[in-house]
């Protein structure tokens, strides 16, 4: 069986990310109530092994790691992918490097 | 390797050119059906395709017809690429799918809605496949899975590879009693009949819309093993994206000891998350999509 986090975790996850696409009005989305009803209903008392609950969990799972890297995805693709070609100044400074200003001075080669 | 990456960035262009969810781009998909016109396609307006410019503010839900769900943007019912009335089976696909439209700030950015893409496809069937077709393609994978092909060097990538694909390798094994096997050659192993009769009865079971949600995992995790451990919950989405991106991993520095080029941000990371994004849509539609049976089981012990 795959580790999974705490269902706890899951679900304060999964609801961080709805805020995250949504901003303060996400406790009126659809989703909200949804997952938030999912989990309660999900809940169980005993400590035996109980299969649907697993598999809730599980597919809890999914759907945070889901919205987690379609964001995760899109900031990436927003910082480097989206603004078309760069100038030299700003290609060296993605990897942390500076274009000489003045002959002889630091990075200037003859 | 960049073989892999170019593959998988040949997907992900032909998953975002073909996703476009508006009867008045429909020509464009129909016009083009197979993969190279979709690429050429894409070079003039790539942009246009994959992104619009938002036309609505409330996104809901309702059931309809036969109990299935339908999804209205404003007043207007979402409709897929083929022109159908967009229709899921269940509430919680409904909801996911919803909070992707719902998600979506002042332009539509099409390749972000992995949920949508796939109850497209399920719906258009846009390849005219039925299901023993679709079980046949997502079997082809078995032969070239990417984790019955082993390195013989360098040693320490041998090591890894075995270390962490051994496992996975063995619970396949022993949960559908079935020989696999791994080989350092181009060839590959050598599969027995009996293991793809076993896979090709065991995927029968599956609906259609389990099975297009499958394939897609499969072709993205480029590992039928791998696939059928997501699906079958032996392992998680991030741990069954890791196992598929070995050998990148491998050369990336979070294991100090074997780091040889390092992670770059913009490519590796880039992609990771792309195929987790697309892998966890996979599974988890795997999951929605055979989930009433799960309901009525519940409602029975109540």
């Amino acid at each position: 069986m795959a580790s999974l986090n705490s269902p706890l975790r899951v679900c304060r996850g999964i609801l961080k990310e709805l805020r995250a696409l949504r901003g303060p009005e996400y406790k009126q989305t659809m989703a909200y109530n949804y997952v938030l009803d999912q989990f309660r209903k999900n809940q169980v008392t005993g400590e035996r092994y109980c299969r649907a609950q697993q598999e809730a969990l599980h597919a809890s799972h999914s759907y945070l790691c889901l919205l987690s890297s379609t964001r995760q995805h899109m900031a990436l693709h927003n910082l480097y992918h989206v603004k078309g070609e760069r100038s030299r100044e700003q290609v060296a400074g993605m990897v942390g490097l500076r274009l000489p200003t003045q002959p002889g001075g630091k990075g200037w080669e003859k | 390797m960049h073989y892999c990456i170019m593959l998988r960035s040949l997907v992900a262009l032909h998953c975002r050119i073909g996703q476009t969810v508006l009867p008045r781009q429909r020509h464009h998909i129909q016009r083009h059906q197979s993969l190279i016109p979709y690429l050429q396609n894409a070079k003039c307006s790539g942009s246009a395709i994959t992104e619009r410019r938002k036309f609505y503010k409330d996104v809901s839900i309702s059931q309809g017809e036969g109990g299935l769900y339908e999804i209205s943007l404003d007043r207007r019912k979402l409709k897929t690429p083929g022109g159908k009335l967009f229709t899921v089976p269940n509430e919680a696909l409904a909801i996911a799918v919803a909070t992707e439209w719902d998600a979506q700030k002042d332009t539509l950015k099409f390749y972000t809605m992995h949920l949508t893409t796939l109850c497209n496809t399920a719906l258009d069937n846009p390849t005219h496949r039925d299901k023993d077709q679709m079980i046949t393609a997502a079997l082809k994978f078995l032969e070239t899975d990417t984790i019955c092909y082993r390195v013989e060097e360098p040693s320490s990538l041998v090591e890894l590879q075995k270390h962490e694909w051994d496992p996975a390798m063995e619970w396949i094994e022993k949960r559908y009693n079935v020989v696999i096997g791994s080989s350092s050659n181009i060839l590959g192993p050598e599969i027995p009949q009996e293991t793809n009769d076993t896979f090709r009865q065991h995927l029968s079971s599956y609906n259609f819309w389990a099975l297009t949600g499958l394939e897609y995992v499969i072709t993205q995790l480029k590992s039928v093993i791998l696939s059928f451990g997501l699906i079958d919950r032996h392992l998680t989405v991030e741990q069954a994206v890791l196992l598929s991106r070995l050998e990148e991993e491998y050369q990336f520095p979070s294991a100090p000891q074997i780091q040889y080029w390092g992670n770059v941000e913009w490519a590796h990371d880039y992609d990771m998350y792309e195929l987790r994004a697309r892998t966890a849509a996979g599974a988890l539609f795997v999951h929605l999509a055979s989930e009433s049976s799960t309901v009525k089981r519940k409602l029975l012990q109540d």
